[in-house]
C-alpha cells in the first residue's frame, strides 16, 4: 500500500511542496482513490490493444514553412522574472 | 417576454429582422450579471464597455447592409479555460492570475468571426478538475436554482450563466461530463461533441485525450446553431477531424424517423435516486409517443469508466500541468525569501551537524519549483497530478496507466457494439439533482462518482448531450442522449424533438424576469 | 594490442535536422539569432497550444534512417520525457520511446591508415526529438541568476544511438566522421559542431581480462566533447582512468551507479558531474497531442530511391573503376560529392584515374583550400586541366613543369595550350633527343661507367646537363634512352 514515504517522493517528482499536515491528507485520500481504481486489476486485458488517442486518426504534418516568431517583449511579457533579454531563475551549478 | 427568457434562435431572427439590436440584447444581459451575478457569481471577469463595444459596431454593420457572420451580434460567456488575446486567462487557478496570453484559442478567433459579442469569462474548477465550480481559486458559482447548491461543475458558471439568463449561448469544455453535467443541474442544453470535432488550439489542457469544447444554451436549436460556429478543423490541432461540418442549424429541425433508443441495463442499478430514473423513463416514453424503437442494451464495462477515468485524466493532467513551475509565465514564488528561508535551514542543518540532512535539502531552483506549485495550485489540482504522476512513475505504469488505455479500448468496444443496434443511448447524466455547495468538498472520491454517467464517452470519445427532462424538488434533471462518433447532428435532432414535445428547457429560476 | 582490456565504446549522437523550422512550431530554426526571438505560444509552451509535427523534419529523418540501414517501423509514436529544467518550458521533451521510428541499422567504417580492420558498427535506433533551450549559468561567482534562451527549444534532432561496438578511440572518431560524412552527403544536417549542430556523448567501460575471464568495468557517460578530436581524446583518457579505477578498487559493471562525466579540453581530463537519482523516472507516456504516424512500402520506397550514391558506394565505385587506392577514395569522398564530381569528369576525360586523382588531391584540394571556394565554383574546370593532364600524357611536358604551368593556368585564367606556348614549352623531337643523349654519353665517360658499374642513378646527371641545354626534353624520355644507349655501348 501508498505509504508516506511514496507520496513524499511522488511530492518531489510532481515538484509540489506539502505540508506535513498535506502530506498526511494526501496520503490517505490517495490509499483511498488508488484502492478504488485498483478495481481495474479484475479484468483480463492481456490481449487488449492500449488505446491512448480517441480517435485514429495517423499522419499529420505541418509545411516547414517559417512564421513570423512573437516578439521579444510580448514573449518574456508574462514571465515573472526577465531581463528584457532572458527568462531568469535562480542559479544553480553543477546540474 | 424577456429577452432574457428567449432562445438565441429567436434573438437572432428579431436580430435580424431590427427588432431588436446587438446593444439592447447585450445591455440587457449585462444588466442582469449586475443585478444578479452578485449571487450566482457565475463571471470572473466582464467588460460591459468592451462588449457594448462590440455590439454596437455589429449593429452598424448591419444597419449598413454588411454581412455578419452566423452569430450576429448575440452575446456569448467564455469560459475561463480558453485563451483570448490579450486578455487575462486564469482557468480559475491562482497560478494564472496575471497571465495574458498572446493569441486567442481558435474557437475563440471563429465566434469572433461569427460576430459573436464576447460578453465575459465565466468561472469553473481550476484547470476544469471538479464537478461543482467549488475548486475555482476565486469563487464558487452557485446554482440560479437554489443559491445554496453547485452549478456542477467543472463549467458550472457556463451552465449557470445560461440559467441565469445572463447570456443566451455560452463555452464549456468537456473532460469528464464538464459540459453534459452542470447543464443537467442547471436545467440548460450542453453538448460535449465527438473527439477530433472541434479544436482545442487555446483551450488550456487538463487532460489531452479527453478534452473538448462545446456549446451550452437553452435549446438544442441554440446548440446547433453555436456548434456550426465551434465545429472543424484546425491545422494548429494534430487531433482535430478533416470532415465536413453539417449546417447543424438547419438541418436541427429535422425529426429523425424510425429511431431505435437503447436504454443501458447498467445505468439503473444502486445509486440512482427514484425521481430521476423516473424522469429518465417519462423521457423514453416521450421518445416512443414520437416513434422510437426502445431496446434494452448493455454497457458491461462502463463500470469501471470512473477507475479508468480517473487514471488517464490525471496521468494526462500530471504532464499538462508540469508547464506551470514559474519560469516563463505563471506565478512564481517570493524569490528572496525562499533563498534566505533555504539558507537558513542548510545552516541550522550544518550546525546541528546534520551534513547528509543539509545536503538532501532541495536545491533554489527546485525549491522555487515546488513553493511556486504549491502556492499557485488548490487542493484538488495539487491531488490530480499527485496521482498522475504516481500512475506514470516508474514500476506503476502498467498496472496503472497501461491498464486504463486497455480498459479504455473495452469501454469503446461496448459502444461499438451498441451502436450496431441503437442509434441513440438514452440515459441520466447524474443520479441525483444539485447537490449542496459544500457536500463534497472533503471528500474527493464521492465528488468523482458523480462523474459515473459522463465520463465513458470521453473515454471513448463518443458525443453526448444533456437536456432538461424534469424536475425534482424544484431542481432541473437532466437526460443524456449518446450517439456514435461525429454523429452530432443525430443527437441534435433528438434533441429538439424532444423540446418539441416538452417545455422542461422553459422552465426559469426566479431570477429570470418573465417580462 | 597489449593492454590486458578491451575499450568498449558507444556513442549517442544528436544532430540538428537542417529545416526551416522547429520541430512543432513553425519558429524559424536559423542560428544565432538574439535571444528569445525566435520563439511563439507553442515553443514557449504556453497554456493551450499544441504541436503539429513539421513534415521535412519526419522527412529528413527517415531519409537519414534507411540511409543507415534501419528497420523503418511502419506505426510510430510521440512520447512525452518529463523532467524540470527552466530551458524546457513544457516540463516534457517530445521525443520516442518504446516505438522509435527506426532501429536496428548499421554503418560501415575503415581506416584508411589501416589501424583497425573495416568493420561494421550497429546502430540500436535512431529517433526524433525536440531540442531543449540553452541555461547560461554565472560560471564566476555562482550567484546570479541563471539566464534561459529558448530560441533552440523545439529544434528538431534525430538521436542516432550506437550500439558498443566501438573498440578503440581511433574507432569512435572513425565512426563519427563517416557519420557526418553521410549526414551531409544526404544533405539532412549541416553538422556544425561549434553551432551545436552535431553533439556526441559516449558511453565507455573496459572489458578486463582476469584469471575468470572478461569483466566489464561500470559504464560511465562521457559528455561536454565539442570536437571528434575532443572525443578521440577523452576516450583515450577515460580508458586509462578506467584502468587505474579498476586496479584501485575493483569495481564491476552493476556494483555502482552509472557515473556522468564531462571533457574539459582544457585541463584534458573528464570531470565527475552530480547527479540526483529522482532524475530518472521520465514518466514517459504517450503525448495525446500528437497522432501516430504510419508509413507504407511505397514511401519507403520512394525514400530509398531517391537516396542517390552514398559514401561507401562511391568509394567502392571509384576504387574499382579508375583503379585508386582505398586512402585515394576516401580522401576524395571526405571532400565532398562537388570535389567527387570534379574528379570524376577529369578522369573520365584523361583516361587514368590515378593520374586524375594525383593532381585533384594535392594541386586542385590545395587550390580550393587557398582560394575557398567550392570545387563547383573552381574557375578551373576539368576539361582545362585535363588538356593539362593530356600534354603530361603525351610527354609534351613533364609533371614539374606541369605543375608550374598549373599555377599559371590558376593566376591568369589561360589554357594548358596557350601558357605553354608562352613559356616555349613544346616537345622534341625523337631525333633531336637522340642526338642530344648521344653528344653528352661522348661528352661524359665517367658517368657512362657508373652507370656501366651498376649505378642507374647516375644517368640523373645527365639528365640535368640536357635540361639546361633544352628545358623542353621530357626527363623520362630521356632517361630510358641514356639506359638503352648506354646498354648498346
Amino acid at each position: 500500500m501508498l505509504s508516506r514515504a511514496d507520496v513524499e517522493k511522488v511530492s518531489l517528482l510532481a515538484r509540489l511542496e506539502l505540508t506535513p499536515e498535506e502530506l498526511e491528507r494526501m496520503t490517505a485520500q490517495m490509499v483511498q482513490i488508488v484502492g478504488y481504481v485498483e478495481q481495474l486489476a479484475e479484468l483480463k486485458t492481456d490481449d487488449v490493444q492500449p488505446m491512448a488517442h480517441a480517435l485514429e486518426v495517423h499522419n499529420v504534418f505541418a509545411a516547414d514553412e517559417v512564421r513570423p516568431s512573437l516578439p521579444r517583449e510580448a514573449a518574456l511579457a508574462n514571465a515573472p522574472h526577465h531581463d528584457k533579454e532572458f527568462y531568469l531563475v535562480p542559479a544553480v551549478l553543477g546540474e | 417576454m424577456s429577452v432574457l427568457r428567449q432562445s438565441a434562435t429567436e434573438l437572432l431572427a428579431k436580430l435580424n429582422a431590427g427588432e431588436v439590436t446587438s446593444v439592447q440584447l447585450t445591455q440587457a444581459h449585462l444588466d442582469q450579471i449586475k443585478q444578479h451575478d452578485g449571487q450566482v457569481k457565475a463571471f470572473l471577469r466582464v467588460d460591459p464597455a468592451a462588449a457594448l463595444a462590440r455590439a454596437k459596431e455589429i449593429d452598424d454593420r448591419r444597419k449598413a447592409k454588411k454581412p455578419l457572420g452566423l452569430l450576429g451580434g448575440l452575446p456569448v460567456a467564455i469560459k475561463d479555460l480558453l485563451c483570448t488575446e490579450g486578455e487575462t486567462t486564469t482557468c480559475g487557478s491562482k497560478m494564472l492570475e496575471h497571465f495574458k496570453p498572446p493569441y486567442d484559442a481558435t474557437v475563440i478567433k471563429k465566434l469572433k468571426a461569427a460576430d459573436a459579442v464576447l460578453i465575459g469569462k465565466t468561472n469553473l474548477d481550476e484547470f476544469a478538475m471538479g464537478g461543482s465550480t467549488e475548486n475555482s481559486a476565486y469563487q464558487k458559482t452557485a446554482n440560479p436554482w437554489d443559491l445554496a447548491r453547485t452549478p456542477g461543475g467543472s463549467s458550472g458558471g457556463a451552465a449557470a450563466c445560461v440559467a441565469a439568463g445572463m447570456a443566451p449561448l455560452s463555452i464549456g469544455t468537456d473532460t469528464g461530463g464538464s459540459i453534459r453535467q452542470p447543464a443537467a443541474l442547471c436545467g440548460v442544453t450542453g453538448l460535449k461533441p465527438t473527439y477530433g470535432r472541434v479544436s482545442r488550439f487555446g483551450l488550456v489542457a487538463f487532460a489531452s485525450s479527453l478534452d473538448q469544447i462545446g456549446p451550452l444554451a437553452r435549446t438544442a436549436e441554440d446548440a446547433a446553431l453555436l456548434l456550426e460556429v465551434l465545429a472543424g478543423h484546425d491545422p494548429l490541432d494534430s487531433t482535430s477531424v478533416d470532415v465536413p461540418v453539417p449546417k447543424y442549424s438547419e438541418t436541427v429541425k429535422q425529426p429523425l424517423k424510425n429511431l431505435r433508443i437503447g436504454l443501458v441495463r447498467e445505468h439503473f442499478g444502486e445509486g440512482l435516486e427514484p425521481e430521476v430514473e423516473k424522469a429518465v423513463r417519462d423521457a423514453v416514453e416521450v421518445y416512443k409517443s414520437l416513434g422510437a424503437t426502445v431496446k434494452d442494451i448493455s454497457l458491461p464495462h462502463g463500470k469501471y469508466g470512473v477507475a479508468t477515468y480517473y487514471i488517464i485524466a490525471p496521468s494526462e493532467a500530471s504532464s499538462n500541468l508540469a508547464r506551470y513551475d514559474g519560469v516563463h509565465y505563471g506565478h512564481r514564488t517570493n524569490e528572496k525569501q525562499m533563498v534566505a528561508e533555504l539558507a537558513d535551514e542548510r545552516n541550522k542543518l550544518v550546525a546541528a551537524g546534520k551534513t547528509a540532512a543539509a545536503e538532501a535539502l532541495d536545491n533554489p531552483l527546485v525549491r522555487m519549483y515546488r513553493r511556486s506549485r504549491a502556492e499557485g495550485f488548490g487542493p484538488e489540482v495539487k491531488r490530480r497530478i499527485m496521482l498522475g504522476t504516481y500512475a506514470l512513475s516508474a514500476g506503476y505504469y502498467d498496472a496503472y496507466y497501461l491498464k486504463a488505455l486497455k480498459v479504455r479500448r473495452l469501454i469503446r468496444q461496448d459502444y461499438d457494439v451498441a451502436f450496431n443496434e441503437v442509434d441513440l443511448i438514452v440515459g441520466p447524466v447524474t443520479t441525483s439533482p444539485a447537490f449542496k455547495l459544500g457536500e463534497k468538498v472533503d471528500d474527493p472520491l464521492s465528488m468523482y462518482l458523480v462523474d459515473l454517467y459522463t465520463v465513458s464517452a470521453n473515454l471513448a470519445g463518443i458525443g453526448g448531450i444533456s437536456i432538461p427532462c424534469g424536475m425534482s424538488r424544484n431542481l432541473p434533471l437532466g437526460l443524456q442522449l449518446q450517439a456514435p462518433p461525429f454523429e452530432e447532428e443525430r443527437l441534435l435532432r433528438a434533441a429538439h424533438m424532444f423540446q418539441q414535445a416538452t417545455d422542461w428547457h422553459q422552465q426559469f429560476p426566479a431570477m429570470v424576469p418573465k417580462a | 594490442m597489449s593492454e590486458p582490456y578491451t575499450i568498449i565504446i558507444g556513442l549517442e549522437v544528436h544532430v540538428q535536422l537542417a529545416t526551416r523550422t522547429k520541430l512543432f512550431c513553425r519558429c524559424s530554426t536559423k542560428f544565432g539569432a538574439p535571444p528569445n526571438t525566435q520563439t511563439c505560444p507553442i515553443c514557449i509552451g504556453m497554456p493551450g497550444t499544441l504541436p503539429v509535427m513539421n513534415r521535412e523534419a519526419f522527412a529528413l529523418g527517415l531519409k537519414t534512417a534507411i540511409a543507415l540501414n534501419c528497420q523503418i517501423a511502419r506505426f510510430t509514436k510521440w512520447d512525452r520525457k518529463q523532467y524540470y529544467y527552466p530551458d524546457l518550458p513544457k516540463g516534457y521533451q517530445i521525443s520516442q520511446y518504446d516505438l522509435p521510428f527506426s532501429q536496428d541499422g548499421h554503418l560501415e567504417i575503415s581506416d584508411p591508415k589501416g589501424r583497425f580492420k573495416p568493420k561494421r558498427i550497429g546502430i540500436i535506433r535512431a529517433h526524433l526529438e525536440e531540442d531543449a533551450g540553452k541555461s547560461m549559468h554565472d560560471e564566476v561567482s555562482g550567484q546570479a541568476d541563471s539566464k534561459i534562451d529558448l530560441n533552440r527549444t523545439g529544434t528538431p534532432l534525430l538521436e542516432i544511438v550506437s550500439q558498443p561496438d566501438m573498440r578503440s578511440p581511433a574507432e569512435a572518431k572513425a565512426y563519427l566522421q563517416e557519420l557526418k560524412l553521410l549526414l551531409t552527403y544526404l544533405g539532412v544536417s549541416d553538422c556544425n559542431m561549434q553551432e551545436g549542430s552535431l553533439r556526441v556523448d559516449a558511453n565507455i567501460n573496459l572489458h578486463v581480462d582476469t584469471p575468470e575471464g572478461k569483466v566489464a568495468t561500470p559504464i560511465v557517460e562521457v559528455k561536454n566533447m565539442n570536437s571528434f578530436r575532443a572525443v578521440e581524446r577523452a576516450m583515450e583518457y577515460e580508458a586509462v582512468r578506467h584502468w587505474e579505477v579498476w586496479q584501485e578498487t575493483g569495481q564491476r559493471l552493476g556494483q555502482v551507479p552509472k557515473q556522468t562525466r564531462g571533457w574539459d579540453d582544457t585541463a584534458m581530463i573528464t570531470r565527475g558531474q552530480r547527479h540526483k537519482e529522482e532524475s530518472s523516472d521520465y514518466r514517459y507516456f504517450p503525448d495525446p497531442d500528437l497522432v501516430p504516424v504510419v508509413t507504407t512500402d511505397e514511401e519507403l520506397a520512394a525514400v530509398k530511391s531517391s537516396l542517390g550514391e552514398l559514401p561507401a558506394q562511391m568509394r567502392t565505385r571509384l576504387e574499382a573503376k579508375y583503379g585508386i587506392k582505398p586512402y585515394d577514395s576516401d580522401v576524395l569522398v571526405s571532400a565532398g560529392q562537388g570535389l567527387v564530381d570534379y574528379y570524376v569528369e577529369l578522369a573520365d576525360l584523361v583516361g587514368d584515374g590515378k593520374l586524375a586523382s594525383n593532381w585533384v588531391q594535392q594541386d586542385v584540394m590545395r587550390t580550393l583550400n587557398e582560394q575557398k571556394v567550392e570545387p563547383a565554383a573552381f574557375a578551373m574546370r576539368p576539361k582545362q586541366l585535363g588538356e593539362l593532364l593530356t600534354a603530361i600524357q603525351k610527354g609534351e611536358i613533364d609533371t614539374s613543369r606541369a605543375r608550374e604551368v598549373f599555377l599559371e593556368m590558376v593566376a591568369s585564367g589561360k589554357s594548358a595550350a596557350d601558357v605553354m606556348k608562352a613559356q616555349g614549352i613544346e616537345k622534341v623531337d625523337e631525333s633531336e633527343l637522340i642526338a642530344l643523349c648521344q653528344e653528352l654519353i661522348a661528352a661524359n665517360p665517367k658517368i657512362v661507367a657508373d652507370i656501366q658499374g651498376g649505378k642507374p642513378q647516375a644517368a640523373g646527371n645527365l639528365i640535368g646537363q640536357a635540361k639546361k641545354k633544352n628545358p623542353n626534353i621530357n626527363p623520362g624520355r630521356f632517361r630510358e634512352l641514356v639506359v638503352e644507349l648506354v646498354g648498346k655501348m
